[in-house]
């Protein structure tokens, strides 16, 4: 009967597949928490404040309004123009994360709004390839900030990631020079730039636009530096005092404006947002885009027609 | 200096050795040997550029870090009619692993920075290897604001294993420091030369690295990660650093096919720790040739191209 029994539930694999793993431990306290309620907390445990480390989509739901986000570039892929080989090819390897990911490459890009305050909205994604920049989060990235410029709307970038792609070798490096070149000119368009550092932000990405922002912002506890903690371990060869390259210890040096927890942060985007505009916004005038930004957006050929993405289209 | 000669270029020294000791054989003794010399001169010349002419990429990697090639202060020595170093970043130290002046070059005013390495032990301590701190990127920056305060333009040496990674370095900002001076560099109303004179590693080396020309010595590499450190991250194996050179494709033949750099500079034959004047005599001309040509252009003009340059580099599908 047990064979029986198998065989037809293999008729419907997918469906053993939505059962959800209802329980969790946190990486922070070790208490096993209910999803539900974790989801509910914006992914932050209610016993200790541990920040998971959560997908762009859900920065998405947490922070636009509506869960509205109209993406640009949604197309754009990694090639692999080295035809670099390490234990896979890289070719494979992009291949590989698209399909497990659902996206094309390392970080989201497009239009929303937080508490009625239209912005440029991009979000990098660790789980593809460490969050990892290459030419596309490098190119994703300039236009964006092109369309800020173009739009004259403020930016905001949440970054993730270990660096540099090293599958793009030199590439990937001069993506630090492309998008920092690009936010020189974001700043002397008068454009705010808003940069929100979560778990991890390494390497090239911290030693470019993560560190450029007017305003930087970090979610507690989140690792945050040059140089990955293991590489400096082993530089000095000693060990790395509690705390070290975190958040607070960011905070401490100077190198961010503000620690914000995620079920603030998007009370404390308003505020920053609206410091840096002159137009009140009024709630009536939620859900839709001032009048002569929707002239702009129609005005900007030369980028590609945003796209609305699958949640916001779901919604 | 004691000599130091890679496995690749025992030949070639060895055959240089006998010539060195006929020719002295035949000055002190009388003895007539030029046809011999002759003759063993031109074999020589011959084994170098067959060696040369198919160097792989991992024997690139050696010569950019030979214990004799000529290093920053070496080249400013050479091209600049007058230096004088200047210090400090006016708000922690002086970070001696980057070293940086006002200069003359023919009838030019310039100022040149450079990551700094060096030869002995304790030269080799106090320059850190040539790994800059943060205070050293503010020390360039500060450097480079003086010459966009004057119109001068900017020559840029880059010879680094990388940015240090300590406690130090990462509390006092290293990559904010190394971020800051991508945006301020892309946006100096003056021209920027940048040279890849040894290794150009990581951020470490873009940090003194965005310029309106590009230019990379024969022997020398450049890439986002060393190639140990790569195969660490791909085959857990630091050994493996040869194949992980050829997969990163560092050396200046590659990055100008990428289009990531403007130009090739030729060495002197056997490379440049091989013979210092010629080396900074082919780099100086070099340089000079590209301030000619960018000094026809206006400050807007100048730091429109250079985001543009930046701007186009990438490889995607769309
Ligand atoms: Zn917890």
């Amino acid at each position: 009967m047990d064979w029986f029994k198998r065989a037809k539930e293999g008729l419907k694999p997918q469906k053993k597949k939505e059962i959800p793993d209802l329980w969790v431990k946190c990486d922070g306290c070790s208490e096993i928490i209910y999803k539900p309620e974790l989801e509910k907390n914006f992914y932050v445990c209610t016993n200790c404040q541990f920040h998971f480390r959560i997908k762009s989509s859900d920065y998405v739901k947490h922070l636009l309004d509506d869960n509205k986000f109209e993406e640009f570039n949604t197309h754009i892929s990694s090639v692999d123009f080295l035809k670099f080989k390490g234990k896979k090819k890289y070719s494979d390897q992009i291949k590989d994360y698209e399909k497990k990911t659902g996206s094309h490459d390392a970080v989201r890009t497009g239009l929303g709004k937080i508490h009625g305050n239209s912005v440029v909205f991009s979000i990098m994604d660790f789980k593809f390839i460490g969050g990892s920049m290459g030419s596309v989060v490098g190119e994703k990235l300039a236009r964006a900030i092109k369309q800020a410029i173009a739009r004259k709307l403020p930016l905001i970038i949440i970054s993730a990631s270990g660096g540099a792609r090293m599958m793009e070798s030199v590439l990937s490096l001069m993506q630090m020079a492309k998008t920092s070149a690009l936010l020189a000119k974001l700043s002397n368009a008068g454009l705010l730039y808003i940069s929100i550092l979560t778990d991890p932000t390494t390497g090239g990405v911290t030693a470019s636009y993560a560190m450029l922002g007017d305003i930087i912002l970090a979610e507690p506890g989140a690792l945050i530096g040059f140089a990955g903690p293991r590489v400096i371990k082993q530089t000095i060869g000693q060990d790395l005092p509690d705390g070290f390259q975190r958040s607070e210890f960011q905070l401490k040096h100077g190198f961010l404006d503000a620690v914000i927890s995620r079920d603030e942060m998007k009370a404390t985007l308003k505020e920053i947002l609206e410091f840096a505009t002159d137009t009140e916004i009024t709630d009536s005038e939620n859900g839709e885009l001032p009048a002569e930004n929707v002239e702009d957006i129609k005005g900007t050929p030369e980028v590609k027609a945003g796209t609305v993405d699958d949640e916001a289209a779901k919604n | 200096m004691t000599e130091y000669v890679l496995e690749f270029e025992k030949p070639i020294v060895e055959l240089e050795k006998r010539i060195k000791g006929m020719k002295e054989l035949s000055e002190n003794e009388s003895v007539e040997l030029s046809e011999e010399i002759e003759r063993l001169e031109e074999k020589v010349s011959k084994l170098r550029d067959e060696i040369f002419s198919k160097l792989t990429r991992w024997q690139r990697v050696h010569l950019a870090r030979h214990p004799q090639r000529p290093y920053t202060r070496d080249y400013i020595e050479r091209m600049t009619d007058t230096f004088f170093e200047i210090h400090g970043d006016r708000a922690f130290g002086d970070d001696p692993a980057i070293v940086g002046g006002i200069a003359r070059i023919g009838g030019r005013k310039v100022v040149i920075i450079g990551q700094q390495k060096g030869r002995t032990t304790k030269q080799k301590l106090h320059r850190n290897f040539g790994m800059m701190h943060p205070e050293g990127y503010r020390k360039a920056l500060r450097i480079m604001n003086l010459a966009a305060k004057f119109n001068r333009p900017i020559i840029s040496l880059i010879d680094t294993p990388g940015a240090f990674p300590g406690i130090g370095a990462e509390e006092r900002g290293q990559a904010a420091a190394i971020a800051r001076n991508l945006l301020e560099m892309s946006q100096l109303p003056v021209p920027i030369v940048v040279a890849v004179i040894g290794e150009g590693a990581s951020g470490g080396a873009l940090g003194i690295g965005v310029g309106d020309r590009i230019l990379m010595l024969e022997n020398t590499w450049y890439s986002v990660i060393s190639p140990e450190g790569c195969a660490a991250i791909l085959w857990h194996d630091s050994t493996k650093a040869e194949q992980a050179a050829e997969a990163l494709k560092l050396t200046a033949p590659d990055l100008l096919e990428l289009g990531v750099i403007d130009k090739v500079v030729k060495e002197p034959n056997g490379g440049a720790h091989r013979n210092y004047d010629e080396a900074a005599k082919l780099l100086r001309e070099s340089i000079e040739a590209e301030l000619t040509e960018l000094e026809k252009l206006s400050p807007e003009q100048l730091v429109d191209a250079r985001i543009e340059k930046y701007t186009n580099m990438g490889f995607y599908e769309e």
